[in-house]
């Protein structure tokens, strides 16, 4: 067993440009707004890219589990390129393979069953929050 | 021999963390779904997570950036990565201008966060006319 964690930072995708970056997003709001509210937390993706100290701090210092909206895997790179392993790293097109009655749509936002991908992402997520809070690694 | 310039690269702050940047993205995506002959947008993080094709975004493009705060990632990070933008919007500066008052919510914008939409996806057009006038 690690060391504690007062706070875990879940970075999903930041783009506007893919339902699943929608879906990462959203999946985040659920952890930060209601299942782990004060323990799950974010930051803006685009601060690490201009390594806004507060937020390079947040990152390096935390927990970080990131959602990603493709392949391209942007949340994820831009913690590695502070010299960070990330914890765990989801695909959010994963929640959706595993709850293919769940189709998300939408891009800047997602729809109604987007939002209920969303939360049930969030349940398997808050799992992993929890464990890494606890200081136990994935 | 001129070259015409058919698009413009939008690029947005996406400010998870604060509600202008919901506002932000929403606006910019409506722009793009409005105009998509004339605009363009990247992630602004494949500036870091991309390649070449990424990094030469701003080169390839005339480029807005918008921002949700006065830290102004958007803009910064464009002028650092890949080139300097031909004008960069402040979303607390439009709102400003259009005496809107700041989203609260960070998710699920609706009917009273429209109009703030709506104005931010105004301006961001009319830059857009802008920079094609211009180049």
């Amino acid at each position: 067993m690690g060391k504690k964690h007062k706070k875990v930072v879940v970075l999903p995708c930041s783009g506007i440009g893919k339902v699943y970056g929608a879906v990462a997003r959203e999946t985040m709001y659920e952890l930060v707004e209601k299942l782990r509210p004060g323990l799950a937390t974010t930051t803006c993706l685009p601060l690490l890219v201009i390594r806004d100290p507060e937020a390079v701090a947040l990152v390096t210092e935390n927990p970080v589990i990131t959602i990603d909206g493709c392949p391209k895997d942007c949340a994820k790179k831009s913690v590695e390129a502070l010299g960070k392993m990330v914890d765990k790293a989801y695909e959010a097109i994963k929640f959706y393979k595993e709850h293919k009655d769940l189709k998300p749509e939408g891009i800047a936002e997602v729809n109604e069953t987007g939002r209920k991908l969303a939360a049930v992402a969030a349940e398997e997520v808050a799992k992993v929050v929890d464990e890494l809070a606890a200081g136990e690694e994935k | 021999m001129d070259i015409q310039v058919t698009k413009v690269g939008v690029v947005s702050c996406s400010g998870e963390e604060i509600p202008e940047g919901t506002l932000c993205r929403l606006a910019c995506r409506k722009v793009l779904d409005e105009r998509p002959g004339e605009t363009v947008t990247i992630c602004l993080p494949l500036f870091i997570a991309g390649g070449e094709e990424e990094r030469t975004f701003a080169s390839n493009y005339p480029t807005i950036t918008v921002d949700g705060c006065d830290k102004m990632c958007a803009a910064k990070a464009t002028e650092m990565l890949s080139g300097k933008p031909s004008k960069s919007l402040s979303i607390p500066e439009i709102l400003k201008k259009h005496g809107l008052k700041p989203p609260t919510k960070l998710r699920h914008f609706g009917a009273e966060e429209d109009a703030a939409v709506q104005a931010v996806a105004e301006e961001i057009a009319h830059a857009v006319d802008e920079v094609l006038e211009e180049e």
